[in-house]
């Protein structure tokens, strides 16, 4: 489903990632971890679009589609989706009104019929009342005044609604307390599926207590520098980061 | 007269236009009564004196008028042709009164006749000649008192416009809905569109004013408004003219004592647009708001200066004025509070923002406050900035497109102006042409 060939990323004069391999098949969750500056967000941040990554060299490429080239409303209507690790308060803009606007440019992308009203309201509520997302929040202004336990479950709600091909989480556990994250990761798991494929970044291995990966990567310096199985995580939280250095992996 | 002729000479050719054409106005012109007529040769007097203004002053600072100044505009002539598009009402009103090229034109509106008992439309010269009695307390009596080269120039030229009487305890639910069209004669000419609303005790109404117009005509308005004790009005102006067009414009209010007065201006149209807003709270407990929101594009100019002038106790005044600049737009914001020595506990709040598209677009903007009376509330803010590269990423990461994104962005920020326009078809209407003038991106 993404394929990542030797990618890239300048951010102002410093190579942010230097060359990043990695394979992503339907119905796979991948983990990516990483310290802090090993260049977990801005992985996320290239697969999503964001206009100030730099993509230097390499590839990336979505269901046989070179996503470098395309927009990110291109991305996320091809079904790439990204949970921001900061989501942006847009004062103003009705949640309920501007995802339905979302799921629509999206549909009409895919020649599928635009949802009216009454299905877009129908959809929101079952998607809500599985994540236990309280209903008003659609009917505030997107992101404003949230807390940043609310910030985060909407993200994975949008998430709901919108049913990617891929969602990449960037640190959609940070800052959660545990009820929080048990209450995302329950969200995320319910969307796991054999068609979609998730990649979750995150600093810590607690979130991985509750979504299970197939493949867990370690970032590092801006390369992947191993990748194994979910063990994997569980030695780093126990070893911390700098295992990984001192032990050189045997390929 | 011997001695005007000689000033002429020595003054600009551009002013002896002007006091050639007032003379040739009142040889062809109906005849009039003397207060009238006293009215014209005083605001005749007073523009040849002033002269038309420079970017020396400091109200004109940012803002010159050297586009008007350097043509020469012929007083348009009667029985211009409206397209019939434009003579349709917007607002679902009661009643619909249409001028073209400041003369009333009654063939082009409707349902005049069929209003509330003692509500009256009607055109100013047909009332002049009938009854002038009950224009004579208020007609050119507010617009006198201003030291404004164009509105001296309005009142000096004054023939005809619209009169809105509403009685005493009258409540009129619907808008009253006034079009003027401006239509430009040989590559340019002017009109002097005038609006007088009487507003009894108690009374309220709703009235728009909706400024449309071909090609690069230039619109040199004066509306008066009288409020009366505890009469509710709330005003709109919406200006959409041709895109070479000229238009200046002044709102004069006075309110007696527990008056409402709510004004929204909305400027879209025209080349050079100036609109001032003189609002005088002359009661205990009147309450004003100003709204306002201009949308600019290619190479408009447009001005927006508002006075609240505070001179009695207990008044509130509450003013947000936005604007959404694309191209190489500019705009000007400045708003005047005067809190008088007698206006104890007054409560002023101005705001006002600018939204700038393009890097090429400006605004200035300054707020003034002169305080004479010490317990009073005063605050006012103002911020200029762009659209937000993080909203318009998150929007876009979610599936939208730039200009969805762009226009969702838009329509937030002129929100809080937009939600207070209470006449709905009107609301619907702006909110689609507030995206829609915009260049499109994609």
């Amino acid at each position: 489903m993404l394929e990542i060939k030797n990618l890239q990323v300048r951010g102002g004069t410093k190579d942010i990632l230097r060359g990043i391999n990695l394979k992503v098949n339907k119905g796979e969750v991948h983990a990516i971890m990483g310290p802090n500056g090993s260049g977990k967000s801005t992985l996320a941040r290239a697969l999503a679009g964001h206009p100030e990554i730099e993509v230097t060299g390499g590839s990336v490429t979505f269901e046989g589609k070179d996503l470098i080239e395309l927009a990110p409303e291109d991305r996320a209507r091809e079904g790439v989706f990204m949970a921001f690790q900061y989501p942006v308060e847009i004062p103003g803009v009705n949640n309920a009104y501007f995802l339905k606007a979302a799921i629509n440019a999206q549909r009409k992308h895919r020649g599928l019929p635009e949802l009216d009203a009454m299905e877009f309201m129908a959809l929101v509520k079952e998607k809500a009342k599985i994540l236990h997302l309280d209903p008003s929040l659609l009917n505030r202004p997107v992101n404003e005044g949230f807390s940043g336990g609310e910030k985060k479950r909407n993200e994975i709600f949008q998430m709901a609604v919108l049913e990617p091909k891929l969602a990449v989480l960037d640190e959609t556990d940070s800052g959660l307390d545990i009820d929080a994250l048990k209450a995302v990761a329950e969200g995320v798991n319910e969307m796991r599926s054999p068609d979609r494929a998730i990649i979750v970044i995150t600093h810590y291995q607690r979130l991985l207590n509750y979504i299970e990966p197939d493949v867990v990567h370690v970032l590092q310096d801006g390369k992947i520098v191993r990748s194994g199985g979910k063990e994997l995580a569980l030695h780093l939280e126990e070893k911390g980061y700098g295992w990984i250095e001192a032990e050189p992996q045997l390929m | 007269m011997a001695q005007l002729v000689e000033q002429d000479k020595q003054t600009s050719p551009r002013l002896a236009h002007y006091l050639a054409e007032y003379r040739r106005s009142l040889e062809r012109g109906p005849s009039q009564p003397r207060w009238v007529a006293q009215a014209r040769e005083s605001a005749i007097a007073q523009f040849e004196r002033l002269g038309f203004p420079t970017t020396k002053i400091e109200q004109w600072r940012f803002t010159s008028v050297e586009p008007i100044t350097e043509r020469t505009f012929a007083l348009a002539t009667d029985g211009a042709e409206l397209a019939a598009s434009q003579a349709q009402p917007l607002s679902a009103p009661i009643a619909h009164a249409v001028c073209v090229n400041g003369r009333f034109a009654p063939h082009l509106s409707s349902n005049l006749d069929r209003l509330p008992k003692g509500v009256r439309i009607l055109g100013i010269e047909a009332t002049l000649a009938s009854q002038p009695s009950l224009l004579e307390p208020y007609l050119a009596k507010l617009s006198l008192t201003q030291t404004s080269a164009f509105t001296s120039l309005n009142t000096a030229f004054l023939r005809d416009g619209i009169v809105v009487v509403i009685p005493a305890r009258s409540v009129i639910e619907q808008p009253i809905e006034i079009t003027f069209a401006s239509v430009s004669e040989n590559g340019g000419s002017i009109s002097h569109p005038r609006l007088l609303i009487v507003a009894g005790e108690a009374s309220q109404a709703t009235v728009l004013e909706r400024y449309v117009g071909q090609g690069a005509a230039f619109t040199n308005a004066v509306g008066e408004v009288w409020l009366g004790v505890n009469a509710v009005v709330d005003h709109y102006k919406l200006q959409e003219e041709a895109a070479d067009a000229f238009h200046i414009a002044s709102m004069l209010l006075h309110s007696a004592r527990g008056g409402t007065f709510s004004s929204h201006s909305l400027t879209f149209g025209g080349r050079l647009v100036r609109n001032d807003v003189i609002a005088r709270l002359d009661g205990e407990g009147v309450d004003c708001t100003l709204n306002g929101l201009y949308v600019g594009r290619d190479n408009q100019l447009i001005d927006n200066h508002t006075t609240i002038d505070h001179a009695m106790p207990h008044c509130g005044s509450h003013e947000v004025y936005k604007g959404i600049l694309a191209d190489r737009a500019r705009a000007v914001f400045n708003g005047k509070i005067i809190v008088r020595p007698d206006a104890q506990k007054t409560d002023a709040k101005q705001t006002n923002k600018a939204l700038l598209l393009s890097d090429d677009a400006n605004v200035n903007s300054k707020p003034e406050l002169e305080i004479f009376a010490n317990d009073v509330k005063c605050t006012h803010g103002a911020a200029i900035g762009q659209l937000d590269d993080a909203a318009m990423f998150y929007l876009r990461s979610r599936g939208l497109g730039v200009s969805d994104a762009r226009a969702m962005l838009v329509r937030a920020f002129a929100g809080d102006i937009l939600n207070r326009v209470k006449i709905e078809p009107v609301r619907t209407y702006l909110e689609g042409i507030l995206t829609a003038r915009l260049p499109h991106v994609e």
